[in-house]
């Protein structure tokens, strides 16, 4: 039987099919029609779902020029699926709030199918449009063609990776900052680093507008970058009157008042009492009465650091950096992506490789980077200070910033943790 | 295997065109491969593959891009101290033509 004439085997695949939601196995069989390939696709899909093994390995292939952009990938099965003897990856570097014109997604399916099987994904994980099913020749001349069509590649190896924000002030009244501007801004100034991978491993922001995070920045990224504001929120009292009237002062209680973590509302009247110092930006209060509450006035961004899925150490989330910066006026922007760069160099320098910075933090210690990239210890930048390892501050145990590493001073030597003792 | 032949010698390679044995590489090698990649050699090629190669006989491992654009930064001026240089001398990309070309293993996958 000639491979053209390939038979699909699904048998553990169709399960994927049932239920009620749309299945990649149901788009690709239909594609297939079309592209004989994918055939061969899902039958290798279907073998490592019954063997419970991976046959893609890795190889290296460049764009001309181009250090990341092409993720090749070369199948053990080739003997059997020759097609996939070369299925390799194009990432595509996405605008920002992933808005297109429905002319420039047809641009890019159709680049995609004239040089390879045309599968595209929207979005990867780090929020780059991906071009699946290229061999060596395809995959240079689709990076051609993307070039010059006005896309760019980029964002793969050990790289600062393609940037992925929310919509941002362009669609959300809850954005502290201009998330698209941003991302614009730090993909236009770190282009480089998409294109020729230079760090000891991956590096990415993700960007949300406000504390809600729909980026997922805070778990998902090295880097996030989370709208927030200063001083006192805004409260518009007639709309809160409003908002008791229609849905009654029991409702207001048990949706709003008791779910507040830091118990900083109260209710006077119709009134609603604000105390500010209290409010830790959960943004319960302003999601469910979004008419009467919104974020305050002074707004900005609170910068973090070291959020990664498990690799040397298991997940962790991202932890404050910076807890406030303005992102308004160019200069604001410059600063940041200046700080970047400090940030990078002291990471780079020192981090081993495939070290994320978060790993990186976790073995060096929070303060020996913070010395590093020189900034003031903040107590906010943990959620509670002295009951986690996570920070030390010196006078629990000696410096670990010149010389070899030293051990943690044992629990019983360590000062009772208490709030008089900050 | 495949291999070529050159002054008389013939020399093993895999099937992207690496050395076999390491220890065959000589200048003359160098300037073979780097004929078949289309890169012509020039002085700041040569500094390049110079730098590999002492790197790779005290360490035994290809050097971390990094290291590669600080120590060329370092002898040549800064402004020749990053990857663009690096990719405009190497266009197939240091990690994979210019350790070919000096004779280094082949490098293994980007993750």
């Amino acid at each position: 039987m000639s491979v053209k004439e390939m038979a699909l085997n699904t048998t553990m695949l169709n399960e994927l099919e049932s239920g009620e939601w749309p299945s990649f196995v149901t788009d690709l069989k239909e594609y297939s029609k079309k592209k004989p390939v994918v055939v061969q696709l899902l039958n290798q899909l279907e073998d490592s779902y019954q063997t419970r093994w991976n046959y893609w390995i890795g190889k290296i292939l460049n764009a001309p020029g181009y250090g990341g952009g092409i993720i090749a990938r070369v199948s053990e099965k080739a003997d059997v699926y020759p097609d996939l003897a070369n299925f390799h990856t194009v990432r595509v570097i996405e605008p920002p709030g992933w808005v297109y014109s429905t002319d420039a997604l047809r641009n890019l399916a159709d680049i995609a199918e004239k040089n390879g099987a045309g599968i595209l994904q929207f979005h990867g994980m780090s929020g780059d449009v991906l071009l699946l099913g290229f061999n060596d020749a395809g995959s240079l001349q689709c990076a051609e063609d993307l070039m010059s069509n006005g896309w760019d590649i980029g964002g793969s190896g050990a790289a600062m990776r393609t940037l992925q924000c929310c919509v941002g002030q362009a669609r959300c009244e809850m954005a502290c900052y201009d998330t698209m501007k941003m991302t614009k801004h730090i993909t236009d100034t770190f282009i480089h680093y998409l294109h020729r991978p230079e760090f000891v491993y991956k590096f990415k922001f993700k960007l949300s507008g406000c504390p809600n995070d729909c980026a997922n920045a805070i778990v998902r990224s090295d880097m996030p970058i989370i709208g927030t504001w200063r001083g006192a929120m805004q409260v518009d009292q007639a709309k809160v009157a409003e908002f008791i009237d229609q849905k009654g002062m029991e409702y207001l209680i048990d949706n709003v008042l008791t779910r507040c973590p830091t118990r900083c509302l109260s209710v006077r009247g119709k009134e609603l009492v604000v105390d500010n110092s209290d409010c830790v930006r959960c943004m319960h209060c302003i999601n469910v009465m979004h008419k009467a509450l919104k974020p305050g006035k002074d707004k900005g961004a609170t910068i973090l650091v070291g959020g990664h899925r498990t690799l040397k150490i298991g997940d962790t989330m991202s932890s404050v950096l910076l807890p406030f910066i303005k992102l308004e006026t160019e200069e604001d922007m410059n600063n940041f992506t200046d700080f970047v760069e400090k940030v990078w160099e002291f990471w780079n320098d020192n981090g081993m490789d495939h070290e994320r910075v978060g790993e990186f933090i976790y073995r060096i210690g929070m303060l020996t980077f913070l010395k590093g990239i020189e900034v003031e210890p903040d107590p906010q930048m943990v959620v509670r200070p002295r009951t986690t390892s996570y920070i030390k501050f010196e006078e629990l145990g000696p410096s670990r910033f010149e010389g070899e590493r030293e051990q943690n001073p044992p629990v019983w030597n360590r000062e009772p943790e208490s709030r008089e003792s900050m | 295997m495949p291999s070529f032949e050159l002054s008389g010698r013939t020399y093993e390679t895999d099937e992207d065109g690496y050395l076999i044995n390491l220890s065959d590489w000589n200048p003359e090698v160098a300037a073979y491969v780097a004929t078949q990649e289309s890169v012509n050699m020039t002085e700041n090629h040569w500094e390049v593959i110079n730098f590999l190669r002492e790197y790779y006989e005290e360490y035994k491992i290809a050097p971390m891009i990094r290291i590669l654009t600080k120590a060329i930064g370092k002898k040549l001026g800064k402004e020749k101290g990053n990857t663009k240089y690096l990719y405009d001398l190497y266009p197939g990309g240091p990690a994979k033509q210019a350790c070919k070309i000096a004779g280094l293993p082949k490098p293994t996958g980007c993750v």
